[in-house]
């Protein structure tokens, strides 16, 4: 018998009930919380008179609808009332049931994805669910964790469990040593590049070889965190040396001897060597360049070294009209050079590049250098107060402001625009976050997506540049 | 939840791929903490010149002549035609809310986006997965034909042209013996109770640090 991926173990130890018509009951062991895809899900529970099933397994958070300033006056900071409504709809529903929350004050507070691991609230071979579908950022550490609707947030709340088909397993192999300068992000955009918008529909992707062996917690979160636009609900990386060290003595890590037989287990949770995938796509990791997307899609994406492409080389009839309307949204010619893309705002943040390491790396390309005067706004939202008090131990927070960046507080912010950080109307962004769709980022907006170190050089110089260039 | 068993009805042709949930319902109007009321800001980028704000009457809004939904011919339409991988992006199930309160009731596409699938299923609205070729052929009629409609059995699992050229399609069983019956899949699971308490004892033997509080 052959043996099992990562995916196979992680279903089967999930697994409650296998039903006649192909669908399971699998249990959960976390869900995470916020104030945008949860509160319909409490009022159902209120209709129908049900309690949570097990109140210690949820973590809740506002992220999506904070400010990223003036953040000292709390939930009465929230300008936009619809806005400050659904915050408060959140404490309320969490005060109501029991569920411990991370408040807007709350020095924890920030994106549900970067607060999970951070608290040793998401640990390897857990099963994962929040009304996000980029919970698949909880997979680096070997968790079997996916986006879902809200009624499946009421299901989850009220059974612990939710009805899934099974997946099919899909391993991305990254081979070979990244060059310097290319980042995880590069490397999911490259994939998603190669493999499109849809070219991991039903599948489980784990994210596998030497290139991806070599990243830190971080940078793997960030590629897991993009399976979903690739079109995976999950993506995964097996448990190794690293992710166990990242885990170690998490606030809601276990301790003593429970640690030890932890560990035992973690150490089993990836794919056997005599696994069977489905599909396996492989790449070569150290022919990858720093990657910005150019269009409408995540798909849509090209080397900082190469030219926004031509429709009219485009054989297939509805990619060439995509490409067509793609490039109308964003205001760009067929054939330009990647790096003549002026930019208007930079944004470094989101629950794909917020965390320690993405500040770090932006920081170091700014360090002694000025936000080009061209440049309307350049700002750095941290994933979470945690990681804004690390960053401000290690004085990134100097560095950012010395440069002319903007140094704000913790939550989605940019990415979405769901708070008061928006584009307007045809501005280009320099963006690490994860989704480049028309209006994203703000009505008419134009985004590009790229890691937080080709952020920072954009920055410096206004467009598009080889942040190699600006390496030492 | 609405049962689905049959439906019949007008259907607008949305020739684009990759429709993307932020497309479907756009950001500001996911602030709501109701399921209802979503209608009026379904495709509202597409279907609106001006920026859309929340709890605003969009009856005095200025329309986009060339968006298919605002074609007088697609006015009233139940079912929704559109390419490959819709509702691609985020899981907000606010997308499936817009479509049921505007009116939509199936969408027929080659591929949908996984998450988005799912969230229909549970709102009483069917996508429905039919060849790419079939859905070609169903654009070029529903183009052609003013008024053209399309009889959906979820029983037997067909679509039905006005010719009366009939397609087939997959739903697992699950799925649909909820939605014929108008299933609350909460209390279809609540059924196994037990067994997901014997699998928690189970469980906490074996990964106790799973259970932890928090």
């Amino acid at each position: 018998m052959a043996g099992k991926t990562l995916y196979d173990k992680l279903w089967d130890d999930h697994l409650v009930k296998q039903r006649d018509d192909g669908s399971a009951l699998i249990y959960i062991d976390r869900q995470l919380l916020h104030e945008v895809t949860s509160p319909q899900a409490f009022e159902g529970l209120r209709l129908a008179s049900r309690k949570p099933w097990r109140i210690d397994a949820n973590i809740a958070t506002p992220d999506h609808n904070v400010p990223t300033t003036d953040r000292e006056r709390g939930v009465e900071g929230i300008v936009d009332p619809v806005s400050r409504i659904q915050v408060e709809t959140l404490d309320k529903n969490c005060d109501e049931f029991g569920i411990l929350e991370f408040k807007i004050k709350d020095q924890r507070q920030g994106i549900v994805h970067v607060i999970g691991p951070e608290q040793g609230a998401t640990l390897p071979g857990m099963s994962i669910v929040c009304g996000d579908s980029h919970t698949s950022t909880h997979g680096a550490f070997g968790c079997l964790a996916h986006g879902i609707g809200t009624s499946e947030v009421e299901h989850v709340l009220a059974t612990q469990c939710l009805v899934q088909q099974k997946m099919k397993n899909m391993l991305v192999r990254v081979n070979g040593k990244l060059g310097p300068g290319v980042t995880g992000k590069d490397v999911v955009l490259a994939i998603i590049g190669k493999i499109g918008t849809a070219g991991g529909t039903g599948y489980a992707i784990e994210f596998g070889g030497e290139a991806i062996q070599d990243l830190s917690m971080e940078a793997r979160m960030t590629i897991c965190n993009m399976a979903i636009e690739a079109g995976a609900r999950v993506g995964m990386v097996g448990v190794d040396d690293t992710t166990i060290n990242y885990v170690k003595d998490r606030p809601f890590s276990p301790t003593g001897d429970q640690w030890d037989a932890a560990v035992d287990y973690w150490r089993t949770l990836h794919s056997d060597d005599d696994a069977v995938f489905d599909k396996v796509v492989e790449l070569d990791g150290s022919a990858i360049n720093p990657q910005v997307s150019w269009g409408t899609s995540p798909e849509m994406v090209a080397g900082v070294d190469g030219n926004v492409p031509d429709p009219e080389k485009e054989a297939d009839p509805i990619k060439r009209e995509g490409i067509v309307r793609a490039l109308k949204y964003m205001g760009l010619q067929p054939n330009m050079p990647i790096t003549d893309i002026k930019l208007d705002r930079v944004f470094i943040g989101s629950c794909t590049n917020s965390r320690i390491e993405d500040l770090r790396e932006a920081a170091a390309v700014v360090k002694g250098r000025k936000v080009s005067p061209t440049l309307k706004q350049a700002m750095v939202v941290p994933g979470s107060g945690l990681v804004k008090a690390q960053a401000e131990q290690e004085g990134l927070d100097k560095i950012f402001i010395e440069a002319g960046l903007e140094w704000r507080d913790p939550g989605c912010s940019m990415c979405l625009a769901m708070n008061a950080d928006k584009l307007g109307q045809g501005e280009h962004c320099a963006s690490t976050s994860n989704r480049n769709f028309e209006g994203r980022q703000g009505f008419g907006g134009r985004t590009h997506l790229v890691s937080p170190a080709m952020a920072a050089a954009a920055a410096v110089t206004g467009h598009f540049i080889d942040v190699r260039e600006l390496m030492h | 939840m609405r049962a689905f068993t049959q439906h019949q009805g007008i259907v607008a042709p949305m020739d684009r791929s990759n429709v993307d949930t932020d497309m479907i319902i756009p950001k500001q109007f996911l602030k709501s903490i109701k399921r209802t009321g979503f209608g009026p800001n379904l495709f509202d980028e597409l279907r609106y010149l001006d920026e859309g704000k929340p709890d605003q009457d969009c009856s005095q809004r200025p329309i986009n002549p060339d968006f298919v939904l605002n074609q007088d011919r697609y006015k009233n339409a139940s079912v929704l035609l559109a390419r490959t991988n819709f509702g691609c992006g985020s899981s907000r199930e606010h997308a499936p809310w817009a479509l049921d309160d505007y009116g939509f009731r199936v969408i027929i596409a080659p591929s949908f986006a996984d998450i988005f699938y799912n969230n229909c299923f549970k709102n009483g609205l069917l996508p429905i997965v039919l060849e790419e070729k079939v859905v070609d052929q169903l654009f070029r009629e529903a183009e052609e034909q003013v008024g053209y409609q399309l009889a959906v059995d979820l029983e037997a699992r067909t679509v039905t042209t006005p010719s009366g050229e009939s397609f087939s399609f997959d739903v697992d069983d699950f799925r649909r013996h909820c939605l014929l019956n108008g299933l609350d899949d909460i209390g279809v699971t609540l059924e196994d109770a037990d067994l997901i308490r014997s699998y928690e004892e189970s469980r906490r033997k074996t990964a106790p640090w799973l259970f932890k509080a928090i």
